[in-house]
Protein backbone atom coordinates (compact mmCIF):
# COMPACT_ATOMS: atom_id res chain seq x y z
CA UNK A 1 0.00 0.00 0.00
CA UNK A 2 2.03 3.14 -1.04
CA UNK A 3 1.69 5.51 1.89
CA UNK A 4 2.20 9.46 1.48
CA UNK A 5 4.08 10.93 4.15
CA UNK A 6 2.85 13.17 6.22
CA UNK A 7 3.54 15.01 9.58
CA UNK A 8 1.52 13.51 12.60
CA UNK A 9 0.20 16.05 14.77
CA UNK A 10 -1.59 14.81 17.52
CA UNK A 11 -5.04 15.87 15.99
CA UNK A 12 -4.45 14.46 12.29
CA UNK A 13 -2.78 11.70 12.86
CA UNK A 14 -3.84 8.57 10.81
CA UNK A 15 -5.62 5.19 12.23
CA UNK A 16 -3.49 2.60 10.74
CA UNK A 17 -4.72 -0.22 12.01
CA UNK A 18 -8.13 -0.64 14.01
CA UNK A 19 -8.33 -4.03 15.73
CA UNK A 20 -12.29 -4.44 17.62
CA UNK A 21 -13.12 -6.98 19.89
CA UNK A 22 -10.76 -9.58 18.69
CA UNK A 23 -10.45 -12.52 20.21
CA UNK A 24 -9.05 -16.26 20.01
CA UNK A 25 -10.11 -19.59 20.98
CA UNK A 26 -7.90 -22.90 21.46
CA UNK A 27 -8.53 -25.04 18.29
CA UNK A 28 -10.14 -28.00 19.73
CA UNK A 29 -11.35 -27.18 22.90
CA UNK A 30 -12.73 -24.21 22.71
CA UNK A 31 -11.17 -21.98 25.55
CA UNK A 32 -10.57 -18.13 25.16
CA UNK A 33 -6.32 -17.70 23.79
CA UNK A 34 -7.73 -14.07 23.97
CA UNK A 35 -10.50 -12.24 25.18
CA UNK A 36 -12.63 -9.50 23.20
CA UNK A 37 -9.59 -6.68 23.02
CA UNK A 38 -9.33 -3.91 21.16
CA UNK A 39 -6.91 -1.94 19.90
CA UNK A 40 -6.09 1.15 17.83
CA UNK A 41 -2.25 1.89 16.44
CA UNK A 42 -1.65 4.86 14.84
CA UNK A 43 0.59 7.11 12.85
CA UNK A 44 3.66 7.46 15.08
CA UNK A 45 2.59 5.21 17.85
CA UNK A 46 4.85 2.82 19.52
CA UNK A 47 3.06 0.37 21.66
CA UNK A 48 4.55 -2.23 24.24
CA UNK A 49 2.37 -5.68 24.39
CA UNK A 50 3.27 -6.81 27.89
CA UNK A 51 2.29 -9.70 29.96
CA UNK A 52 3.47 -12.75 31.78
CA UNK A 53 3.74 -15.69 29.43
CA UNK A 54 0.45 -17.76 27.70
CA UNK A 55 -1.47 -14.01 28.62
CA UNK A 56 -2.17 -13.84 24.98
CA UNK A 57 0.25 -11.70 23.46
CA UNK A 58 1.73 -13.64 20.55
CA UNK A 59 -1.92 -15.16 20.19
CA UNK A 60 -2.50 -11.04 19.31
CA UNK A 61 0.72 -10.01 17.16
CA UNK A 62 -0.31 -13.43 14.70
CA UNK A 63 -4.08 -12.23 14.77
CA UNK A 64 -2.94 -8.37 13.82
CA UNK A 65 -0.52 -10.02 11.24
CA UNK A 66 -3.53 -11.65 9.95
CA UNK A 67 -2.33 -15.55 10.05
CA UNK A 68 -4.47 -16.64 12.02
CA UNK A 69 -8.43 -16.16 11.97
CA UNK A 70 -10.07 -14.39 14.63
CA UNK A 71 -12.78 -16.39 16.04
CA UNK A 72 -14.69 -12.65 16.61
CA UNK A 73 -13.67 -8.88 16.13
CA UNK A 74 -12.36 -7.02 13.12
CA UNK A 75 -9.59 -5.69 11.64
CA UNK A 76 -9.68 -2.66 9.80
CA UNK A 77 -6.53 -0.38 7.86
CA UNK A 78 -7.25 2.98 7.35
CA UNK A 79 -10.49 2.95 8.54
CA UNK A 80 -11.52 -0.01 5.58
CA UNK A 81 -11.97 -3.80 6.28
CA UNK A 82 -10.03 -5.52 5.05
CA UNK A 83 -11.26 -8.06 2.71
CA UNK A 84 -9.91 -11.17 0.72
CA UNK A 85 -8.06 -9.20 -2.04
CA UNK A 86 -6.82 -6.55 0.51
CA UNK A 87 -5.10 -8.89 2.53
CA UNK A 88 -1.47 -9.23 0.56
CA UNK A 89 -1.29 -5.66 0.16
CA UNK A 90 -1.83 -5.43 4.26
CA UNK A 91 0.85 -8.09 5.06
CA UNK A 92 2.87 -5.99 2.84
CA UNK A 93 2.38 -2.85 4.97
CA UNK A 94 2.30 -4.79 8.30
CA UNK A 95 5.75 -6.79 8.44
CA UNK A 96 5.46 -9.32 11.54
CA UNK A 97 8.58 -10.68 12.98
CA UNK A 98 9.13 -13.32 15.44
CA UNK A 99 10.91 -14.02 18.58
CA UNK A 100 13.42 -17.10 16.93
CA UNK A 101 13.88 -15.96 13.29
CA UNK A 102 13.13 -18.22 10.49
CA UNK A 103 15.15 -18.80 7.67
CA UNK A 104 14.68 -19.91 4.52
CA UNK A 105 17.04 -22.28 3.01
CA UNK A 106 20.38 -20.89 1.92
CA UNK A 107 22.55 -18.25 2.42
CA UNK A 108 21.60 -14.64 3.71
CA UNK A 109 21.47 -13.63 0.33
CA UNK A 110 18.65 -15.83 -0.65
CA UNK A 111 16.80 -14.57 2.40
CA UNK A 112 16.93 -10.95 1.58
CA UNK A 113 16.23 -11.58 -2.18
CA UNK A 114 13.13 -14.41 -1.09
CA UNK A 115 10.75 -11.56 -0.86
CA UNK A 116 10.86 -10.25 -4.35
CA UNK A 117 10.33 -13.63 -5.80
CA UNK A 118 6.13 -12.88 -4.66
CA UNK A 119 3.90 -11.46 -6.57
CA UNK A 120 3.21 -8.58 -4.16
CA UNK A 121 6.01 -7.28 -4.10
CA UNK A 122 6.39 -7.26 -8.59
CA UNK A 123 6.66 -3.14 -8.48
CA UNK A 124 9.85 -3.70 -6.62
CA UNK A 125 13.41 -4.76 -6.92
CA UNK A 126 16.08 -5.53 -5.13
CA UNK A 127 18.32 -2.72 -3.93
CA UNK A 128 21.90 -3.92 -3.36
CA UNK A 129 22.40 -0.27 -1.57
CA UNK A 130 19.61 -0.52 0.77
CA UNK A 131 20.62 -3.72 1.86
CA UNK A 132 24.36 -2.63 2.24
CA UNK A 133 23.02 0.44 4.20
CA UNK A 134 21.21 -1.82 6.50
CA UNK A 135 24.29 -4.37 7.12
CA UNK A 136 26.24 -1.34 7.91
CA UNK A 137 23.24 -0.05 10.41
CA UNK A 138 23.68 -3.59 11.27
CA UNK A 139 27.51 -3.38 11.67
CA UNK A 140 27.99 -5.68 9.30
CA UNK A 141 29.27 -5.85 5.59
CA UNK A 142 28.52 -7.29 2.11
CA UNK A 143 30.90 -10.61 3.30
CA UNK A 144 27.42 -11.33 5.30
CA UNK A 145 25.54 -12.14 2.52
CA UNK A 146 26.93 -15.00 1.67
CA UNK A 147 26.69 -16.60 4.87
CA UNK A 148 24.73 -20.18 5.11
CA UNK A 149 22.19 -19.50 7.09
CA UNK A 150 22.72 -22.65 9.01
CA UNK A 151 25.69 -20.94 10.31
CA UNK A 152 23.80 -18.07 11.88
CA UNK A 153 23.81 -17.26 15.44
CA UNK A 154 20.69 -16.69 16.60
CA UNK A 155 21.17 -12.90 16.40
CA UNK A 156 22.40 -12.86 13.10
CA UNK A 157 19.34 -14.84 11.90
CA UNK A 158 17.02 -12.07 13.85
CA UNK A 159 18.92 -9.39 12.10
CA UNK A 160 18.87 -11.20 8.48
CA UNK A 161 15.31 -11.52 9.22
CA UNK A 162 14.77 -8.02 10.01
CA UNK A 163 16.58 -6.57 7.43
CA UNK A 164 14.61 -8.80 4.97
CA UNK A 165 11.42 -7.00 5.70
CA UNK A 166 12.85 -3.41 6.65
CA UNK A 167 14.13 -3.32 2.78
CA UNK A 168 10.72 -3.71 1.82
CA UNK A 169 9.69 -0.08 4.14
CA UNK A 170 6.61 -1.52 5.95
CA UNK A 171 4.37 0.98 7.79
CA UNK A 172 3.76 -1.22 10.29
CA UNK A 173 6.26 -3.21 12.30
CA UNK A 174 4.24 -5.95 14.99
CA UNK A 175 7.38 -8.10 16.61
CA UNK A 176 7.44 -10.67 18.38
CA UNK A 177 9.90 -10.67 21.54
CA UNK A 178 12.10 -10.19 18.54
CA UNK A 179 15.50 -9.46 21.05
CA UNK A 180 14.47 -12.23 23.86
CA UNK A 181 16.53 -15.53 22.97
CA UNK A 182 19.42 -12.79 21.84
CA UNK A 183 22.85 -11.79 23.27
CA UNK A 184 22.80 -7.99 24.01
CA UNK A 185 24.66 -6.67 21.63
CA UNK A 186 22.72 -8.09 18.79
CA UNK A 187 19.77 -7.55 20.92
CA UNK A 188 20.57 -3.31 20.77
CA UNK A 189 21.29 -4.03 17.25
CA UNK A 190 18.06 -4.90 16.66
CA UNK A 191 16.63 -1.80 18.55
CA UNK A 192 18.83 0.41 17.16
CA UNK A 193 17.71 -0.70 13.59
CA UNK A 194 13.77 -0.30 14.55
CA UNK A 195 14.53 2.88 15.91
CA UNK A 196 16.22 3.56 12.41
CA UNK A 197 13.18 2.51 10.68
CA UNK A 198 10.99 4.25 12.97
CA UNK A 199 12.30 7.15 12.43
CA UNK A 200 13.34 7.39 8.68
CA UNK A 201 9.46 8.24 7.56
CA UNK A 202 6.70 9.91 9.56
CA UNK A 203 3.31 7.89 9.96
CA UNK A 204 5.49 4.42 11.00
CA UNK A 205 3.89 2.72 13.68
CA UNK A 206 5.09 -0.30 15.84
CA UNK A 207 3.82 -2.61 18.73
CA UNK A 208 6.45 -4.48 20.42
CA UNK A 209 6.21 -7.84 22.16
CA UNK A 210 8.44 -7.51 25.38
CA UNK A 211 8.21 -8.79 28.99
CA UNK A 212 11.35 -6.38 29.85
CA UNK A 213 10.02 -3.38 31.66
CA UNK A 214 13.24 -1.68 30.84
CA UNK A 215 12.93 -2.20 27.34
CA UNK A 216 9.59 -1.70 27.01
CA UNK A 217 9.76 2.06 28.23
CA UNK A 218 12.22 2.46 26.08
CA UNK A 219 10.83 1.54 22.89
CA UNK A 220 7.09 2.27 23.42
CA UNK A 221 5.23 5.46 24.27
CA UNK A 222 2.80 3.50 25.27
CA UNK A 223 1.68 0.08 27.07
CA UNK A 224 -0.87 -2.91 26.33
CA UNK A 225 -0.79 -5.06 28.97
CA UNK A 226 -2.21 -8.66 28.83
CA UNK A 227 -3.12 -11.26 31.15
CA UNK A 228 -4.85 -14.45 30.92
CA UNK A 229 -6.34 -13.61 27.37
CA UNK A 230 -7.63 -9.90 28.64
CA UNK A 231 -6.59 -6.56 28.61
CA UNK A 232 -5.20 -5.54 32.10
CA UNK A 233 -4.62 -1.95 31.34
CA UNK A 234 -3.57 0.50 28.64
CA UNK A 235 -1.05 3.04 30.00
CA UNK A 236 0.31 5.86 27.80
CA UNK A 237 4.04 6.21 29.56
CA UNK A 238 5.01 10.21 29.68
CA UNK A 239 7.57 10.55 26.93
CA UNK A 240 9.56 12.35 29.05
CA UNK A 241 9.67 9.66 31.33
CA UNK A 242 10.38 7.00 28.46
CA UNK A 243 13.28 8.94 27.66
CA UNK A 244 14.84 9.60 31.32
CA UNK A 245 14.69 5.55 31.44
CA UNK A 246 16.52 5.59 28.40
CA UNK A 247 18.62 8.12 29.34
CA UNK A 248 19.99 6.52 32.89
CA UNK A 249 20.76 2.82 30.81
CA UNK A 250 24.31 2.09 30.45
CA UNK B 1 -5.83 -72.69 -24.77
CA UNK B 2 -2.19 -72.41 -25.65
CA UNK B 3 -0.90 -76.18 -25.73
CA UNK B 4 2.03 -75.54 -24.28
CA UNK B 5 0.19 -73.78 -21.21
CA UNK B 6 -0.33 -76.23 -18.27
CA UNK B 7 -3.12 -76.19 -15.92
CA UNK B 8 -1.41 -76.19 -11.70
CA UNK B 9 -3.73 -78.85 -9.88
CA UNK B 10 -3.78 -79.05 -5.87
CA UNK B 11 -1.02 -80.58 -5.77
CA UNK B 12 0.80 -78.19 -7.43
CA UNK B 13 -0.27 -75.52 -4.86
CA UNK B 14 0.87 -77.51 -2.29
CA UNK B 15 4.22 -78.08 -2.95
CA UNK B 16 4.86 -74.61 -3.97
CA UNK B 17 3.16 -73.82 -0.48
CA UNK B 18 5.53 -76.36 1.55
CA UNK B 19 8.30 -73.55 0.25
CA UNK B 20 7.08 -71.02 3.05
CA UNK B 21 8.75 -74.01 4.93
CA UNK B 22 12.06 -72.59 4.23
CA UNK B 23 11.02 -69.11 5.93
CA UNK B 24 9.81 -71.03 9.01
CA UNK B 25 12.58 -73.01 9.51
CA UNK B 26 14.85 -69.75 9.04
CA UNK B 27 12.81 -67.98 11.57
CA UNK B 28 13.20 -70.86 14.05
CA UNK B 29 16.47 -70.57 13.59
CA UNK B 30 17.35 -66.65 13.68
CA UNK B 31 14.89 -66.71 16.37
CA UNK B 32 13.28 -63.97 14.00
CA UNK B 33 9.60 -64.64 15.82
CA UNK B 34 7.98 -64.11 12.48
CA UNK B 35 6.61 -67.94 12.53
CA UNK B 36 3.00 -66.92 13.35
CA UNK B 37 2.53 -63.88 10.94
CA UNK B 38 4.99 -66.19 8.11
CA UNK B 39 1.72 -68.56 8.29
CA UNK B 40 -1.22 -66.16 8.92
CA UNK B 41 0.54 -64.62 5.78
CA UNK B 42 0.86 -67.82 3.98
CA UNK B 43 -2.86 -68.37 4.80
CA UNK B 44 -4.36 -65.49 3.54
CA UNK B 45 -2.20 -65.84 0.43
CA UNK B 46 -3.94 -68.69 -0.76
CA UNK B 47 -7.54 -68.16 0.47
CA UNK B 48 -7.55 -64.56 -0.89
CA UNK B 49 -5.91 -65.21 -4.17
CA UNK B 50 -8.89 -68.31 -4.38
CA UNK B 51 -11.41 -66.52 -3.48
CA UNK B 52 -10.97 -63.64 -6.21
CA UNK B 53 -10.16 -66.22 -8.65
CA UNK B 54 -13.70 -67.40 -7.87
CA UNK B 55 -15.26 -64.13 -7.75
CA UNK B 56 -13.03 -63.32 -11.39
CA UNK B 57 -14.61 -66.35 -12.87
CA UNK B 58 -18.23 -66.10 -11.76
CA UNK B 59 -18.06 -62.31 -13.10
CA UNK B 60 -16.00 -63.17 -16.30
CA UNK B 61 -19.09 -66.17 -16.73
CA UNK B 62 -21.91 -63.36 -16.21
CA UNK B 63 -20.19 -60.91 -18.38
CA UNK B 64 -22.64 -58.11 -17.47
CA UNK B 65 -21.52 -54.71 -17.89
CA UNK B 66 -23.30 -53.73 -14.33
CA UNK B 67 -21.26 -56.87 -12.55
CA UNK B 68 -18.29 -55.29 -13.89
CA UNK B 69 -18.79 -51.73 -13.18
CA UNK B 70 -19.97 -52.81 -9.29
CA UNK B 71 -16.77 -55.19 -9.14
CA UNK B 72 -14.21 -52.23 -10.57
CA UNK B 73 -16.01 -49.75 -8.34
CA UNK B 74 -15.37 -51.72 -5.27
CA UNK B 75 -11.55 -52.46 -5.94
CA UNK B 76 -11.40 -48.25 -6.16
CA UNK B 77 -13.18 -48.28 -3.04
CA UNK B 78 -10.73 -50.46 -1.27
CA UNK B 79 -7.65 -48.57 -2.78
CA UNK B 80 -9.42 -45.44 -2.51
CA UNK B 81 -9.67 -46.42 1.53
CA UNK B 82 -6.05 -47.79 1.54
CA UNK B 83 -4.71 -44.23 -0.26
CA UNK B 84 -4.88 -42.05 2.79
CA UNK B 85 -3.50 -44.42 5.39
CA UNK B 86 0.04 -43.28 5.42
CA UNK B 87 1.74 -41.25 7.52
CA UNK B 88 1.70 -39.60 10.81
CA UNK B 89 -0.72 -37.00 10.36
CA UNK B 90 -4.33 -36.54 8.71
CA UNK B 91 -6.92 -33.94 8.65
CA UNK B 92 -10.48 -33.88 8.06
CA UNK B 93 -11.23 -34.64 4.45
CA UNK B 94 -7.84 -36.75 3.89
CA UNK B 95 -9.94 -39.69 3.06
CA UNK B 96 -12.40 -38.29 0.66
CA UNK B 97 -9.55 -36.48 -1.00
CA UNK B 98 -7.83 -39.58 -1.42
CA UNK B 99 -10.63 -41.51 -2.47
CA UNK B 100 -11.85 -39.01 -5.10
CA UNK B 101 -8.15 -38.34 -6.56
CA UNK B 102 -7.52 -42.12 -7.35
CA UNK B 103 -11.21 -42.45 -8.44
CA UNK B 104 -10.84 -39.63 -10.88
CA UNK B 105 -6.96 -40.51 -12.28
CA UNK B 106 -7.49 -44.17 -12.42
CA UNK B 107 -11.41 -44.18 -14.17
CA UNK B 108 -10.41 -41.99 -16.85
CA UNK B 109 -7.48 -43.36 -17.52
CA UNK B 110 -8.59 -46.40 -17.75
CA UNK B 111 -11.57 -45.43 -19.90
CA UNK B 112 -8.76 -43.89 -22.12
CA UNK B 113 -7.11 -47.59 -22.14
CA UNK B 114 -10.46 -49.23 -23.07
CA UNK B 115 -12.01 -46.71 -25.53
CA UNK B 116 -9.37 -44.95 -26.88
CA UNK B 117 -6.08 -47.53 -27.01
CA UNK B 118 -7.40 -51.35 -26.92
CA UNK B 119 -10.61 -50.36 -28.01
CA UNK B 120 -12.13 -53.31 -26.68
CA UNK B 121 -15.79 -54.32 -27.79
CA UNK B 122 -17.85 -54.95 -25.52
CA UNK B 123 -16.04 -51.85 -23.24
CA UNK B 124 -16.53 -53.44 -20.01
CA UNK B 125 -15.03 -57.05 -21.45
CA UNK B 126 -13.90 -58.18 -18.00
CA UNK B 127 -10.73 -59.73 -19.64
CA UNK B 128 -9.04 -56.39 -20.06
CA UNK B 129 -11.09 -54.05 -17.52
CA UNK B 130 -10.42 -55.29 -14.63
CA UNK B 131 -6.67 -56.25 -14.67
CA UNK B 132 -6.05 -52.71 -16.29
CA UNK B 133 -8.21 -50.96 -13.58
CA UNK B 134 -6.28 -53.00 -11.02
CA UNK B 135 -2.83 -52.35 -12.63
CA UNK B 136 -3.57 -48.74 -12.61
CA UNK B 137 -5.40 -48.60 -9.12
CA UNK B 138 -2.50 -50.09 -7.66
CA UNK B 139 0.32 -48.12 -9.28
CA UNK B 140 -1.68 -44.74 -8.14
CA UNK B 141 -2.43 -46.32 -4.35
CA UNK B 142 1.04 -45.84 -4.25
CA UNK B 143 1.40 -42.15 -5.81
CA UNK B 144 -1.37 -40.94 -3.69
CA UNK B 145 -0.70 -42.51 -0.41
CA UNK B 146 3.25 -41.13 -0.83
CA UNK B 147 2.18 -37.85 -2.18
CA UNK B 148 -0.29 -37.10 0.75
CA UNK B 149 2.36 -38.56 3.61
CA UNK B 150 4.95 -36.28 1.72
CA UNK B 151 2.79 -32.94 1.74
CA UNK B 152 1.30 -33.02 5.63
CA UNK B 153 5.07 -33.86 6.61
CA UNK B 154 6.26 -31.08 4.40
CA UNK B 155 4.15 -28.74 5.75
CA UNK B 156 4.06 -29.90 9.16
CA UNK B 157 8.18 -29.65 8.94
CA UNK B 158 8.26 -25.95 6.98
CA UNK B 159 5.38 -24.65 8.94
CA UNK B 160 7.77 -21.68 9.68
CA UNK B 161 8.92 -21.00 6.64
CA UNK B 162 5.12 -21.71 5.21
CA UNK B 163 4.10 -19.07 8.09
CA UNK B 164 6.87 -16.77 6.84
CA UNK B 165 6.23 -16.32 3.20
CA UNK B 166 2.69 -15.57 4.29
CA UNK B 167 3.44 -13.09 6.88
CA UNK B 168 5.69 -11.31 3.88
CA UNK B 169 2.66 -11.52 2.01
CA UNK B 170 2.93 -14.57 -0.12
CA UNK B 171 -0.28 -16.35 -1.50
CA UNK B 172 -1.54 -19.08 0.10
CA UNK B 173 0.41 -21.20 -3.43
CA UNK B 174 3.31 -19.11 -3.22
CA UNK B 175 3.29 -20.17 -0.25
CA UNK B 176 2.37 -24.12 -0.22
CA UNK B 177 4.76 -24.57 -3.64
CA UNK B 178 7.80 -26.18 -2.45
CA UNK B 179 6.21 -28.42 -0.47
CA UNK B 180 3.38 -29.65 -3.12
CA UNK B 181 6.15 -29.97 -5.34
CA UNK B 182 8.21 -31.90 -2.89
CA UNK B 183 5.36 -34.47 -2.39
CA UNK B 184 3.84 -34.55 -6.18
CA UNK B 185 7.32 -35.48 -6.78
CA UNK B 186 7.40 -37.95 -4.03
CA UNK B 187 4.44 -39.54 -4.96
CA UNK B 188 5.53 -39.58 -9.12
CA UNK B 189 9.02 -41.13 -8.47
CA UNK B 190 8.39 -45.01 -7.80
CA UNK B 191 6.31 -44.76 -11.37
CA UNK B 192 9.93 -42.81 -12.84
CA UNK B 193 11.72 -45.51 -11.52
CA UNK B 194 10.07 -48.20 -12.39
CA UNK B 195 9.71 -47.30 -15.87
CA UNK B 196 13.51 -46.81 -16.03
CA UNK B 197 14.69 -50.10 -14.43
CA UNK B 198 11.51 -52.58 -16.59
CA UNK B 199 12.87 -55.21 -18.51
CA UNK B 200 16.48 -54.64 -17.23
CA UNK B 201 16.19 -55.18 -13.85
CA UNK B 202 12.53 -56.32 -13.00
CA UNK B 203 10.34 -58.25 -15.63
CA UNK B 204 6.64 -56.79 -15.01
CA UNK B 205 4.54 -59.70 -13.34
CA UNK B 206 1.61 -58.77 -16.57
CA UNK B 207 4.24 -59.51 -19.01
CA UNK B 208 5.91 -62.40 -17.23
CA UNK B 209 2.02 -63.60 -16.86
CA UNK B 210 1.41 -63.24 -20.14
CA UNK B 211 4.99 -65.31 -21.34
CA UNK B 212 3.91 -67.65 -19.27
CA UNK B 213 0.38 -68.16 -20.95
CA UNK B 214 2.10 -68.69 -24.17
CA UNK B 215 1.62 -65.51 -25.84
CA UNK B 216 4.43 -64.27 -28.13
CA UNK B 217 6.72 -61.87 -25.92
CA UNK B 218 6.78 -59.21 -28.78
CA UNK B 219 3.12 -58.55 -28.11
CA UNK B 220 3.51 -58.94 -24.40
CA UNK B 221 5.86 -56.14 -24.35
CA UNK B 222 3.83 -53.92 -26.33
CA UNK B 223 0.93 -54.59 -23.73
CA UNK B 224 3.31 -53.86 -20.78
CA UNK B 225 4.59 -50.70 -22.83
CA UNK B 226 0.86 -49.60 -22.59
CA UNK B 227 0.42 -50.30 -19.25
CA UNK B 228 3.59 -48.33 -18.03
CA UNK B 229 2.28 -45.27 -19.69
CA UNK B 230 -1.17 -45.89 -18.24
CA UNK B 231 -0.05 -46.22 -14.67
CA UNK B 232 2.32 -43.16 -15.13
CA UNK B 233 -0.51 -40.66 -16.47
CA UNK B 234 -2.69 -41.88 -13.59
CA UNK B 235 -0.50 -42.09 -10.49
CA UNK B 236 0.78 -38.23 -11.89
CA UNK B 237 -2.79 -37.52 -12.44
CA UNK B 238 -3.73 -38.93 -8.99
CA UNK B 239 -0.93 -37.38 -6.75
CA UNK B 240 -1.35 -34.23 -7.91
CA UNK B 241 -5.06 -33.74 -7.79
CA UNK B 242 -4.49 -35.66 -4.10
CA UNK B 243 -1.86 -32.49 -3.45
CA UNK B 244 -4.11 -30.23 -4.50
CA UNK B 245 -6.89 -31.43 -2.54
CA UNK B 246 -4.66 -31.25 0.61
CA UNK B 247 -3.49 -28.08 0.10
CA UNK B 248 -7.00 -26.63 -0.58
CA UNK B 249 -7.97 -28.13 2.70
CA UNK B 250 -5.41 -26.77 4.48
CA UNK B 251 -5.05 -23.13 3.05
CA UNK B 252 -7.64 -21.14 3.57
CA UNK B 253 -8.77 -18.22 0.84
CA UNK B 254 -8.05 -15.67 3.11
CA UNK B 255 -4.02 -16.80 2.41
CA UNK B 256 -3.90 -18.48 5.82
CA UNK B 257 -2.24 -21.81 7.17
CA UNK B 258 -4.51 -23.89 9.26
CA UNK B 259 -1.71 -25.89 10.52
CA UNK B 260 -4.90 -26.78 13.28
CA UNK B 261 -6.15 -29.18 10.88
CA UNK B 262 -3.00 -31.21 10.65
CA UNK B 263 -3.75 -33.86 13.42
CA UNK B 264 -1.73 -36.57 14.83
CA UNK B 265 -2.82 -39.80 14.12
CA UNK B 266 -4.01 -41.67 16.63
CA UNK B 267 -3.40 -45.54 16.91
CA UNK B 268 -7.25 -45.68 16.38
CA UNK B 269 -7.37 -44.48 12.94
CA UNK B 270 -4.33 -46.10 11.81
Amino acid sequence: MPHTPRIPSAAARRRLIDAENLERRAPAGGQHLLHPVSLQLYEGDRVAVTGPTGAGKSVLLRLLALLDAPHGGEIRWCGEPVGHQDILRYRRSVAYLKQRAVMLDGNVADNLHAPFALKIYSDLHYSQQTVLDLLAAAGRDAAFLTKKTSELSGGEAQITALIRVLQLAPTVLLLDEPTASLDPASAAVVEAMVEQWFAAQAGRALAWVSHDPAQAARIANRTLQLQAGRVQQTDTLPHTLANDVQGVRP
Amino acid sequence: MNPTYLNLSNTDLALAAALILINAALSLLLKLGLTQRLLWASVRTVVQLLLVGHILSWVFHFDRWYIVLGLMALMTVIAGLAASRRGGRTYRGMRVDGMLSIWLSSWLVTVAALFVIIRIRPWYEPQYAIPILGMILGNTLTGVSLGLERMTEELIARREQVDLLLSLGATRWEAARLPAIQAIRAGMIPTLNAMSVVGVVSLPGMMTGQVLAGQSPLQAVRYQIVIMFLIAAASALGTTLAVLACYWRLFSPEHRFRAERLLERTAGQA
